[in-house]
């Protein structure tokens, strides 16, 4: 049964182009990879194993700096945008349509609407205005911006954990005497966890990826690990952008994998 | 008690819009709210240096596609900006082609893995859709640049004597654009055939349907949702795109992205940014507008 149900599936040369598909996708991540372990100074040229890139990163300042940098505002992005999406999902969802929720559905998937590039000049233009009124150029305005364009990411895994979640047990705390707050505190939130956890996780990853709206944003000297590679590739590459790519990469499918378990408990 | 679950109701609303607030107001603030200033700002007078004059003038509308003549100020199409709108769509369109091509086929096999593979596979395809954009960039720059992999395997095995030069042309920009956005057309389309009841297709075939035939009549009207989806979710940010062109295309195959840049760098005309990013907006809303209306009859399940 099983066999002709594969057989009816198969249609020519799909299989193929799905092979070759995967190939090209993991070849040049592979050969990126590989290549952060070259004893020698080029990306091309292999001349042994090394860890010397990991090291040359390890201890360059400006990577460190700007790893630092990455982190924290990541973590600060995650943490900001986690706790109001999740305030978010209980407000939209469960609740009878009230008027006014889908701009506020739109609003909140705005930032996977709008192409980067716009979002990164208007934030550009508008900062530009209070970093002179105000004198301050901290990394607020990385953290809000980060913050921003993470809450679609951050809410979307909380409001499918919500929808999915049985209305008995609060009914039922409710019953009990359970006030609002105890009910929420004790029964909604523990249910919530693994979903809050997920989407604490993707904005982590997504702050942490982002190029072109911190391009824009950073004032002189905020170099993020991403904008730092991008300002690495103008000059003579060598493994070192390799080493700290693979780095993030690992710290990247670690984080996808912690994700992914997390959402099968589900099931 | 009518009035009682109608007080309740209306404190409902009350708790609902306290709990979204300080989302909309990060929202606003770091996202949306800046967007408005830039529609204004598309509507001023370039500043003496950088920025802008606060006089109102549409000249930065119509400069996006039309230039004056500096002797007798008559207006023409100014090439130069309609041969970067062309490439930016040109590509756009190549790229979401060339992806549909390939995830189409890689989506269907993922969907018709059994269960236990399939999450497997579609966990291969998350990890790249994950992966830094720009770390992917460079990946396959490493791959098509003059002394990158592709050169020095195919010299390696004597098929070409000197490298091909790929790095800093359109086909560049193409290349690692259908790279890096790949998994972006794979994913929606793999949630649409998996939807797909396969007993249709054994149906066709009893009844004498060619595979081709299969295909085009029966598979594909049926996932269309999901080819318009990927296809729009691979579309927007290719013409969007600022860092592919930036670092595979050079400094000349620039696209509408790295045009607003120059207009915000080197280039000092704010406005001319503005109204081209605004352009760029709307034309991602059409695109937007297009996919809700052709998947809004399918399926409908919440906002």
């Amino acid at each position: 049964m099983a066999r002709r149900a594969a057989a009816i599936a198969d249609l020519p040369g799909f299989a193929a182009v799905a092979g070759a598909a995967f190939v090209v996708l993991y070849l040049p991540i592979a050969t990126l990879a590989v290549y952060s372990f070259n004893a020698g100074d080029s990306i091309a040229l292999w001349q042994g194993f090394s860890l010397r890139w990991y090291e040359a990163a390890w201890a360059n300042t400006a990577v460190q700096d700007a790893t630092i940098r990455s982190l924290v505002v990541a973590s600060l992005a995650a943490l900001i945008s986690t706790v109001v999406a999740t305030a978010a999902a209980l407000g939209t969802t469960r609740t009878r349509a009230y008027r006014g929720q889908t701009g506020v559905y739109m609003l909140i998937n705005q930032p996977l609407m709008v192409p980067e590039i716009v979002t990164a000049v208007a934030l550009m233009i508008f900062f530009a205005t209070i970093k002179k009124a105000t004198g301050y150029m901290g990394l607020g305005y990385l953290v809000l911006a980060h913050s921003a364009f993470c809450i679609p990411f951050a809410y979307l895994p909380i409001r499918a954990r919500l929808e999915g979640m049985d209305l008995m047990l609060e009914t039922a705390a409710a019953d009990l005497y359970a006030d609002r707050w105890q009910t929420f505190r004790r029964v909604t939130l523990p249910l919530l966890a693994p979903g809050i956890a997920a989407g604490a996780m993707l904005a982590f990853v997504i702050s942490l990826d982002d190029v072109i709206i911190t391009e824009f944003v950073k004032s002189a000297g905020q170099d993020t690990l991403p904008t730092y590679m991008l300002g690495q590739m103008r000059r003579q590459l060598t493994p070192e952008v390799n080493a700290i790519s693979t780095a993030l990469l690992a710290l990247t499918v670690v984080l996808l994998t912690a994700f992914f378990l997390l959402n099968r408990k589900r099931g | 008690m009518a009035g009682a679950s109608e007080a309740r109701a209306i404190a409902d609303v009350r708790r609902n819009w306290a709990l979204v607030a300080p989302a909309l107001v990060l929202l606003i603030l770091g996202a949306s709210g800046p967007i408005l200033i830039v529609a204004v700002y598309s509507l001023l007078e370039p500043g003496d240096y950088t920025g802008v004059t606060w006089r109102f003038t549409t000249e930065a509308w119509v400069s996006i596609f039309m230039q004056r003549d500096i002797f007798d100020g008559t207006l023409g199409w100014s090439e130069a900006h309609l041969t970067i709108f062309w490439r930016s769509v040109k590509l756009s369109l190549l790229t979401t082609l060339i992806t549909l091509a390939v995830g189409f086929p890689t989506a269907w096999f993922i969907a018709t893995r059994p269960a236990r593979q399939r999450a497997m596979w579609l966990f291969l395809i998350t990890i790249p859709f994950w992966t830094n954009l720009l770390i992917r960039t460079f990946a396959i720059n490493e791959v098509i640049r003059a002394e990158g992999l592709l050169n020095t395997t195919l010299m390696g095995l004597g098929l070409i004597s000197e490298p091909i030069r790929i790095i800093y042309t359109d086909t560049a920009v193409l290349i690692g654009m259908a790279y890096v956005y790949l998994p972006l057309m794979v994913l929606p389309l793999f949630a649409a055939i998996d939807r797909f009841d396969l007993r249709l297709v054994e149906a066709a075939y009893d009844l004498y349907a060619s595979r081709w035939r299969v295909l085009v009549r029966v598979i594909v009207p049926i996932v269309r949702p999901g080819i318009v989806a990927g296809s729009i979710l691979v579309f927007v940010p290719s013409l969007g795109a600022y860092v592919t062109p930036r670092v595979l295309g050079g400094g000349k195959n620039m696209m509408i992205g790295n045009f607003i840049e120059l207009q915000f760098g080197q280039g000092r005309n704010w406005p001319l940014g503005s109204a081209l990013a605004m352009m760029l907006l709307i034309i991602v809303a059409f695109a937007l507008l297009l996919y809700v209306r052709t998947t809004s009859a399918g399926d409908r399940r919440h906002g």
